[in-house]
């Protein structure tokens, strides 16, 4: 999977290791969004034709098509349910998460 | 040019990991504009969604440079960094600035103006949600007629929202603008090859997307994309350009799907009665019968 990835993070011990001007560098994520999710979605990938339908349209990016099936960053996820609902062929479950 | 699909689409993410909420329209249209645009992008982003949800200290969603500007400076700052990168002699870059419709129809709209009067060489985006969301779904003046916020409540008296959209396709064209258009997240395709010729636009460039939000509109999560594409297909938003000083019409539906369907979706239109619903159709035909006169087809 080619997705940017959480970094290592440690809070600044005093007001000198505060950055001066820009807050942090680009492509940087201390937390994931994993906990906000309700439903997972799976994809049956015997079932899916790649048409990338769901890679496209969603909004957080986390459907990963570099390789030769589709992988879902769980990472970053919201479990918004784009991807299921725009899925013609039917192939993606939106399932529960057990906590 | 390019013909983007979602194939030959980049599989590289450059605004990533932000905190918007789930199933975001606006968060969707930064995430397909990026992907165009590429790696040397500079991006401006005033108050709103977009920045509140990417900027969260120590967390940065874009991979690219960006930055948050004055609530009413997007145009400005904007101008101010693609001088800066051509007074540093920084070659190849895009300057792009995202603004929501409130940071662009209303408190921006000076700064914008300035932008393109000046011609800097800037892709102006307006993430077009059509209320300020981010500070708890306020009425913009491209909030549609008949809507409820906590500015324009829906009541014994009151419809919600007593005023249309505001034309601000037009407003910006009336400039005499280099490239502008508008655009759907409910048509990513269409949305996509604008932000190729936007790219590819010496001077200002403004692409107005249509991005629906399920918290302040009140809609399930999954159907952002439909709900997005039903708003053109009823004749509610429409898709055109702005080209050579030309208007163009590029989706003329022969019939308009339901407006109803459209509207009781979601919570914000759910009070609207018959009398209501028929002011918005008669707002609808009266803007198609002119765009279906006076603009090109193509
Ligand atoms: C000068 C100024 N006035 C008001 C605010 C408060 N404010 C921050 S975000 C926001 C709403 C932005 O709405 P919009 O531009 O439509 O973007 P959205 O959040 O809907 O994406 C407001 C009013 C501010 N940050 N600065
Ligand atoms: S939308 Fe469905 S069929 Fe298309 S690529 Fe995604 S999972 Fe496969
Ligand atoms: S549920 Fe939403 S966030 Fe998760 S993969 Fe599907 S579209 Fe993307
Ligand atoms: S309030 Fe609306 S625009 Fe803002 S992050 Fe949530 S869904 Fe997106
Ligand atoms: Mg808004």
């Amino acid at each position: 999977m080619n997705r940017p990835k959480l970094k290592q993070w440690q809070e600044p011990v005093n007001i000198d290791a505060y950055p001066v001007g820009s807050t942090c560098p680009s492509d940087h994520l201390t937390s994931i969004n994993a906990g906000w999710r309700t439903y997972r979605p799976v994809i049956d990938t015997d079932k899916c034709v790649m048409c990338l339908r769901c890679f496209l349209l969603c909004p957080d990016g986390v459907i990963d098509k570099s390789g030769e099936k589709l992988v879902i960053d769980y990472d970053y996820c919201k479990g918004c349910g784009i991807c299921a609902h725009e899925c013609k062929p039917g192939c993606i479950e939106m399932v529960k998460e057990e906590k | 040019m390019i013909k983007h699909n979602a194939r030959n689409l980049t599989n590289e993410e450059f605004f990533y990991g932000h905190k918007a909420c789930g199933g975001c329209g606006e968060s969707l249209a930064v995430r397909l504009t990026m992907k165009i645009l590429g790696e040397r992008t500079f991006a401006a982003l005033p108050a709103g969604c977009m920045s509140a949800v990417s900027f969260i200290y120590p967390n940065m969603a874009f991979t690219t440079n960006a930055i948050i500007t004055p609530f009413a400076s997007t145009g400005a700052v904007a101008s101010g960094m693609a001088a800066g990168l051509k007074a540093l002699g920084i070659e190849n870059t895009q300057t792009v600035g995202f603004a929501g419709d409130g940071g662009t129809a209303d408190i921006g709209l000076q700064a914008l103006s300035g932008a393109i009067d000046r011609n800097d060489d800037i892709i102006y985006i307006c993430n077009d949600n059509e209320a300020y969301m981010n500070t708890g779904i306020q009425k913009s003046g491209l909030t549609p007629y008949g809507t409820k916020t906590t500015t324009s409540p829906a009541g014994k008296n009151l419809p919600g929202s007593i005023t249309m959209k505001k034309n601000m396709f037009e407003i910006v064209a009336a400039h005499g603008i280099q490239y502008a258009a508008t655009a759907s997240v409910g048509y990513p395709e269409d949305l996509m090859a604008k932000i190729e010729k936007a790219k590819n636009t010496k001077g200002t460039s403004y692409v107005h997307i249509f991005a629906p939000c399920p918290t302040g509109w009140g809609h399930g999560s999954e159907v952002t994309i439909e709900l997005a594409k039903q708003a053109v297909d009823s004749g509610l938003w429409y898709l055109a350009e702005f080209e050579n000083g030309e208007f163009i019409l590029n989706k003329n539906p022969k019939e308009f799907a339901s407006v109803e369907n459209y509207l009781m979706a979601q919570s914000r239109f759910k009070h609207l009665k018959e009398e209501d619903i028929e002011v918005i159709k008669n707002h609808r035909d009266a803007k198609w019968a002119k765009m279906r006169k006076d603009w090109q087809q193509k």
